[in-house]
C-alpha cells in the first residue's frame, strides 16, 4: 500500500491542508483585491461562513434539470482537484504518487470542462454563453499552458513530476514557468480573463442557475484549483533538497504570493472581451512558447 | 442548539448574499444601495454580497412602488430564491407607494403580495440605514433556518 500517497492524498497538500488552504486563498484573493480599493474588506473566516451557509440552504428540485448532473459536475471537478493535488511532487524523492506531466494536465483541466457541461446542463441562457466563452478561452490558454509544459519537459529531459519539480539554471524552465503563470488567470477566471463568468453581463454564466450545497461545492471547487495551480508553480520553482518541512512553508509561502499577485493584476485590469483574450494568448504567448518549445527541441537533439 | 446548528446560524448571519429587484423606483434608492458596496461603507465587511442570480441570494433587496409590469418578475424573483429567504423593502414606495399611491398602474404596497421582513424608511433611506436593515434582514433570516429545521424535525 502506497502510504506515502495516501499522505499526500488525504493530509499535505491533499484534503486536509487543500480544503482550508483554498479557503484562505480565496479569502487572500478578496483581501487583495479590497486593500487595492482602499477598503477593509471580508474577514478571515467569510469563505468558510460562505461554504457553510450554501450547505444549509433547501433546493427544490426543478423541472427539466437533471438534478443529479447538477451535482456530479461540481462533485466532479472537486475529486479531480484533490487527485491533482496528491501528484504535486512537494517533496521531491520522497515518496507520494509517480504520476507525470500529462496526467496533471488532464486533472488541471476537468473543472474547466465541468464549467462548460455545467452550463449547458443548467439550460439557462447565460449558462451556455459563459460555457462557450470557457471552451473558447480554454482552447487559447491550453495552447500555451500545454506548451510551456512542453518546454519543461524537453528541457529537464523527463515527463516525470518528481524529475521536472525544483529549481533548474535552464532558461527553458523558467520560461516555461512563466508560461504557466501567464495561464492561471484564465484557468481561474480572473480579470482580465474573466468572460466565461462575467458577473456584469451574463451574471455568474453557467452557475447562475445554481444554488445551495452544489454551488458551495464550485466555490470549493475555485479554491482547490488555486492551491492545485499556484502549488504546481511553486514546485517547479523551490529548490531540490533541504528538510520536508522547509518544503512545505516554501510551498505554502510562495503559493500565496502569487496569490497576492494575480488578485492584484485582477483588481488592476479591467475584462478583456472574448477576441480580445484569444488574440491574447494566440499572437503573443503561442508564439513565445512555440518558438521556445522549438528552441528546446533544437538543443535537445543538436547536443 | 447543537454545535453545528450554532455554527449554521453564525454563519447565516455573516453572509448574507443579497438580490436587488427594482420594481419601477425612481433610481434613488438603488443608487443608496449600490452606495453601500463602496469603498466607503464597505459591506464585505459584513460579508454582504450582490449577487446576480436570485438563485444565489439570501435576501431580496426590493425598491420601488410594484408597478403592473413588474408584480409578476416580482412574485417569480421570490419563488427562485431559496429557502430560508428574508425580504428588505428599501424606502418609502414598497412601505407605502409613496407619492405614487392611487395610480392606476400601482399595485403596491409590496406586503399585499410577499412577506415583507424588514422596513427601511427614507426617501431615499440613508446607506447606514440600509446596511442596519440587511444586518437586521439577516438575523431573522437565520431564526428562521434554525426554526425551519425544527418543524421539518417535528413533522418527521
Amino acid at each position: 500500500m502506497n502510504v506515502s500517497g495516501l499522505i499526500h492524498l488525504l493530509l499535505f497538500p491533499g484534503l486536509l491542508f487543500a480544503v482550508p488552504a483554498g479557503w484562505f486563498y480565496v479569502w487572500g484573493e478578496h483581501k487583495a483585491v479590497a486593500l487595492m480599493q482602499r477598503r477593509i474588506g471580508p474577514p478571515l473566516l467569510q469563505p468558510l461562513y460562505d461554504f457553510v451557509k450554501l450547505l444549509g440552504k433547501r433546493t427544490p428540485s426543478r423541472h427539466g434539470i437533471d438534478a443529479d448532473l447538477l451535482r456530479l459536475w461540481p462533485a466532479l471537478s472537486v475529486l479531480s482537484m484533490l487527485g491533482a493535488l496528491a501528484l504535486l511532487p512537494v517533496f521531491p524523492g520522497r515518496g507520494g504518487f509517480s504520476g507525470d506531466a500529462v496526467l496533471l494536465v488532464a486533472l488541471l483541466e476537468m473543472p474547466s470542462i465541468c464549467f462548460i457541461l455545467a452550463g449547458f446542463t443548467t439550460g439557462s441562457m447565460y449558462g451556455e454563453i459563459g460555457a462557450i466563452r470557457e471552451a473558447v478561452l480554454s482552447v487559447a490558454n491550453n495552447l500555451v499552458f500545454l506548451l510551456s509544459i512542453v518546454t519543461i519537459a524537453v528541457t529537464e529531459d523527463t515527463f516525470r513530476l518528481s524529475d521536472v519539480a525544483g529549481l533548474s539554471h535552464n532558461p527553458g524552465h523558467w520560461i516555461g514557468v512563466f508560461g504557466i503563470l501567464l495561464c492561471i488567470p484564465a484557468k481561474l477566471r480572473l480579470n482580465p480573463f474573466s468572460t466565461p463568468s462575467a458577473e456584469q453581463e451574463i451574471y455568474s454564466g453557467p452557475l447562475t442557475e445554481y444554488a445551495g450545497a452544489p454551488l458551495g461545492l464550485w466555490k470549493m471547487a475555485h479554491g482547490l484549483e488555486w492551491v492545485a495551480l499556484t502549488g504546481f508553480v511553486s514546485t517547479l520553482v523551490i529548490p531540490a533538497g533541504g528538510p520536508w518541512w522547509l518544503h512545505a512553508i516554501a510551498f505554502v509561502v510562495l503559493s500565496f504570493a502569487q496569490v497576492l499577485l494575480l488578485s492584484m493584476i485582477s483588481a488592476a485590469t479591467a475584462r478583456y472581451t472574448l477576441q480580445s483574450a484569444i488574440r491574447f494568448y494566440f499572437r503573443w504567448a503561442a508564439i513565445l512558447a512555440v518558438l521556445v518549445a522549438a528552441s528546446a527541441v533544437y538543443m535537445r537533439f543538436r547536443g | 442548539m447543537n454545535i453545528i446548528d450554532k455554527l449554521m446560524h453564525k454563519s447565516r448571519c455573516k453572509s448574507p448574499w443579497l438580490f436587488h429587484l427594482n420594481t419601477g423606483s425612481c433610481n434613488g434608492c438603488d443608487i443608496e444601495l449600490i452606495t453601500c458596496l463602496s469603498p466607503r461603507y464597505d459591506v464585505e465587511q459584513l460579508g454582504i454580497h450582490l449577487e446576480g442570480s436570485p438563485r444565489h441570494a439570501d435576501i431580496i433587496c426590493i425598491t420601488g412602488p410594484v408597478t403592473r409590469n413588474t408584480l409578476e418578475a416580482v412574485k417569480a424573483v421570490y419563488a427562485q430564491v431559496c429557502e430560508p429567504k428574508a425580504v428588505v423593502a428599501l424606502g418609502s414606495c414598497p412601505a407605502s407607494c409613496n407619492v405614487f399611491a392611487g395610480s392606476p398602474v400601482i399595485e403596491g404596497p409590496l406586503s399585499k403580495h410577499i412577506p415583507v421582513d424588514v422596513y427601511v424608511p427614507g426617501c431615499p433611506p440613508h446607506p447606514d440605514a440600509i446596511i442596519e436593515g440587511i444586518a437586521r434582514a439577516a438575523k431573522i433570516l437565520a431564526d428562521r433556518g434554525v426554526a425551519g429545521k425544527k418543524k421539518e424535525a417535528e413533522e418527521k
